[in-house]
């Protein structure tokens, strides 16, 4: 474990858009990584031709962060996921090598075609409060402070971004494909901040003391100069670009329904209760449903943000897991959302786990683990965990010390055991925990799909009749 | 061992204290003495505070150290305080508004990122505001003050540099760049690049040579002012109007017999700046500065209140400030106990607290430590009858054995 893979030269290859094209070039440039591709069920890889290489597969938007720590000598990933990366931490140990020539669309900043926000102009005026939406609060923050934006608050999303504008939201920051794509979305492209391609990156103190040069040759001989542009339609020419209209109207009651994977069970538990919201249930996702009822709006977003959205008084009701609502409010105890009931899907346990090898089977054992401080552990404990919130809590209230938290976006057990030493993270059956060869020390708590609402709606002579109107009928949801 | 202090963060030391607290009394008793009250504002405020135009420069808003609190579900930054004047000027604003004039002085600490890590994160300063009253006369007031405190803290080759933020701005208008252009320019000159000036084309020559003479010149008096105002006739009016002003203030200060030099670089990375701006040096480093900032208070949504102030580095200062020995070694009593036995430790508390009643400082040790640098060393024994034995460390007269405690206190009074 501290040795793991020591000499080795440690490369982060990425998930999701760019797979592909990275198994691509790989192939091309012969790094002997024939099993990375779409159907690849294994994190690790070992290079079949240089035998000092080592692979594996994260989230993109760990890698800058992997890299930075030294955790991985070289990375592949996006340049948006560097640019936040390197936006808020300028003296972080990352190095860009070089672009890689591929990728897709840019980093836009956005309004909606209804909001009547047509240039930048508009928004250094010091007139309005702005609410901006991302993906990328670094690269927004930035972008709102360059401008001279009087006042702004910018709302992290796990995605769906898209969807917030003009109501949730007066900007977006957001991955767009081009001007006419994000039209048909109803939305205005304001500026681009950077073009999404393909990057290799580097840990400043590899680049500096380690021999990568192999490697690199690999990458450099196969690469033209210069970036390939992707044709993209230039932002005069959106004139001609046909909004698509959203029939959008202020509703008296706003609730938000999650997409992924708890979007089938929650359609199925909808249909019990009797509302009906067309749209919902389809293949395809539509992120405005809509309700048989008139006065309430419905959208379609990720589970991890509704209770910061339901705070903020976006929606007055959500389905999200008690898992989320709680890690909110490890953050921000004042905030004003409120858990009314559990809907009866979507079960879990919240867990801390290791590595089968490591020698305790549960927290306080750990504990004395850590304090005793062996070679096993290296002083530090290092956690891995998608809730860092509910994660950090449950280490301070069991005195762990010294920590270290590693956020991740999912997929935390492929951290372990090289790059963190626990994870904090949801399982249901803990199948996948065993194959990674990890065991449960710890249940945190159990979760399930319920239901919350915003204190202030509740509270709401306007809004009560309706809200007691929808609760019930969701509390029959279950029976 | 590990260094467990956070990166860019300093612990202030004895010695280091020493120097700090000298600088701060030194600056209370001034601005006490000219009618200034103290303040002190949070460390956390508003990210939206420091924001708009006009407030910080781009390139300081970088560097805030701004972050969501528990109360962070609105969406709304905080920061640790990331300069003095901004809190000071909302302070007054939600709740002294109502007062015309205000004296307010303060001693605070800011933070900002600095890449290294080897620099201050977190810099102390001494500053002081005048928000209201009529023009010049607060401009002056405050360059004297400031004089003033440098002097009594013992520095004496002090410059003084003058700049004026109005000549700047209409310096920058008279290049008719495009607002993009403008901007950045702004954001140069506030970065301190005062060269990027030279390089803007411009299609009027005499603002080149008016730039590349404010750029290269250095006047010493208001007559200097006056003769960019002859060689230049066709400045704009902004222009001219900014450099009268600058005439007026540096006419009283003629006439108050306090030497300057004009150097249009003379502004810190600041865009509230509105007037007169100045900066200290000593041994080539910044140890002050300051300005007149109108257009804040107003900008915070208070009354159109004009204002202007100054704040003194702790750090270079402290750095340049020579250290005044403890003087311990010229009225320091140490009280000795023999043994710590609960008899010698009651007489040894009784002695002590009646030598500090009487206005003398008085330290206890129960090691027998071989301490040198105190002026007496009293010791404590358990005899009753004669239980003191005081030692005059300093003129090393002979022990005096069996003294009583009214012997002492005549002893130690004589220093």
């Amino acid at each position: 474990m501290k040795d793991y893979q020591a000499d080795y030269i440690k490369l982060a290859l990425p998930k999701g858009r760019f797979l592909s094209p990275t198994a691509n070039l790989l192939a091309r440039i012969e790094l002997g990584f024939e099993d990375y591709g779409d159907n690849t069920r294994q994190y690790r890889l070992c290079s079949a031709r240089f035998p000092g290489l080592a692979a594996k597969i994260l989230q993109e938007k760990d890698i800058p962060i992997q890299v930075a720590v030294g955790n991985y000598d070289l990375g592949i990933c996006g340049l948006d996921w560097i640019e936040e990366f390197l936006v808020k931490y300028p003296a972080g140990a990352l190095v860009k090598i070089s672009s890689l020539n591929y990728g897709e669309g840019g980093i836009h900043v956005v309004a909606s075609a209804q909001s009547g926000i047509a240039s930048l102009d508009e928004l250094s005026d010091g007139r309005s409060h702005y609410r901006i939406v991302t993906e990328y609060p670094n690269l927004a923050e930035a972008f709102a402070l360059n401008l001279r934006m009087r006042r702004f608050r910018i709302f992290p999303v796990w995605g769906a971004a898209e969807a917030y504008p003009p109501e949730d939201a007066d900007l977006a920051v957001l991955w767009g494909k081009s001007g006419a794509d994000m039209a048909t979305q109803g939305l205005i492209p304001l500026k681009k901040l950077l073009p999404v391609t393909a990057f290799l990156v580097a840990n400043r103190e590899s680049l500096e003391n380690k021999d990568l040069s192999q490697i690199l040759m690999c990458f450099s001989s196969k690469l033209t100069t210069g970036t390939q542009t992707s044709p993209e339609i230039k932002l005069n020419t959106l004139e001609e670009i046909k909004f698509s209209r959203l029939s959008w109207q202020p509703k008296e009651i706003n609730l938000a329904l999650p997409d992924g994977h708890q979007q089938n069970p929650t359609a199925q538990f909808l249909k019990r209760t009797g509302l009906n919201f067309q749209g919902y249930s389809e293949e395809k996702l539509n992120r405005r449903p809509s309700a048989d009822l008139d006065w309430l709006g419905v959208k379609v977003i990720r589970p991890q943000d509704m209770p910061l959205q339901v705070a903020n008084g976006n929606f007055d009701l959500a389905i999200t897991g008690e898992d989320w609502l709680k890690e909110h409010l490890c953050r921000f105890p004042s905030s004003p959302v409120k858990k009314l009931f559990p809907l009866g899907f979507g079960a879990v346990k919240i867990v801390a786990a290791v590595s089968q090898e490591m020698p305790v089977v549960n927290i306080d054992e750990l504990r004395l683990l850590v304090q005793g401080s062996t070679d096993l552990i290296r002083t530090t404990l290092k956690v891995a965990s998608e809730y860092i919130n509910i994660a950090d809590k449950y280490l301070r209230d069991n005195h762990i010390d010294p920590y270290k938290l590693i956020p991740t976006w999912g997929a935390s057990e492929a951290f372990l055991p090289e790059d963190a030493d626990m994870l904090v993270d949801n399982v249901q059956t803990g199948k996948t925990l065993k194959q990674h060869k990890l065991k449960i020390i710890d249940v945190l708590f159990r979760s399930s799909a319920c239901l919350i609402a915003n204190k202030d709606s509740l509270a709401s002579s306007d809004k009560k009749e309706r809200m007691e109107f929808l609760t019930q009928k969701l509390q029959a949801g279950p029976k | 061992m590990q260094n467990q202090k956070c990166k860019g963060m300093q612990d202030l030391l004895p010695e280091d204290m020493l120097r700090f607290r000298r600088i701060e009394d030194v600056f209370r008793v001034c601005c006490r003495n000219w009618g200034y009250q103290e303040v002190r504002t949070p460390t956390l405020e508003y990210l939206y505070l420091f924001t708009a135009t006009g407030t910080l420069s781009p390139s300081m808003l970088s560097k805030v150290y701004s972050f969501l609190d528990w109360d962070g579900w609105s969406g709304e930054r905080v920061v640790l305080r990331p300069d003095g004047t901004i809190p000071v000027a909302r302070l007054y604003t939600n709740n002294l508004g109502g007062k015309e004039l205000a004296r307010l002085f303060y001693v605070t600490n800011i933070f900002a990122f600095e890449g290294t890590g080897r620099e201050n994160r977190e810099r102390w300063q001494c500053g002081a505001e005048f928000f209201g009253g009529a023009r010049l006369a607060p401009d002056v007031e405050i360059i004297i003050l400031a004089q003033e405190v440098i002097r009594r803290l013992g520095f004496s080759n002090i410059a003084l540099q003058l700049s004026h933020a109005g000549l700047v701005k209409a310096l920058l208008k008279e290049l008719k760049l495009s607002p993009g252009m403008e901007a950045k320019m702004t954001n140069r000159i506030l970065e301190g690049n005062w060269q990027a000036l030279t390089k803007a084309r411009s299609d009027n020559s005499e603002i080149e040579r008016l730039i590349a003479a404010l750029l290269s010149l250095r006047g010493k008096s208001s007559s200097f002012l006056h003769n960019l105002r002859a060689s230049f006739p066709k400045a704009s009016q902004d222009f001219k109007s900014s450099l009268k002003d600058l005439i007026n203030i540096t006419t009283l200060l003629d006439n108050l017999g306090c030497s300057y030099k004009i150097d249009i670089a003379a502004i810190q990375g600041f865009e509230y700046y509105t007037g007169v701006c100045f900066q200290f040096l000593a041994a080539n480093k910044k140890i002050g500065g300051g300005g007149r900032y109108d257009r804040l208070v107003p900008l915070m949504n208070g009354k159109d209140i004009p204002a202007c102030g100054f704040a003194l580095y702790m750090d270079p200062i402290m750095e340049l400030l020579p250290l005044k020995q403890d003087k311990r070694s010229e009225y320091g009593i140490l009280v000795q106990g023999k043994e710590l036995t609960p008899k010698i430790v009651k007489k040894c508390f009784t002695l002590a607290e009646l030598l500090r009643d009487a206005g003398y400082p008085a330290e206890l040790d129960f090691l027998g430590r071989k301490e040198s640098d105190y002026r007496w060393v009293i010791l404590v024994s358990g005899k009753e009858s004669s239980p003191f034995t005081l030692t005059d460390c300093v003129r090393c007269q002979p022990r005096y054995i069996g003294a009583t405690i009214a012997e002492i206190l005549k002893a130690v009074s004589e220093v």
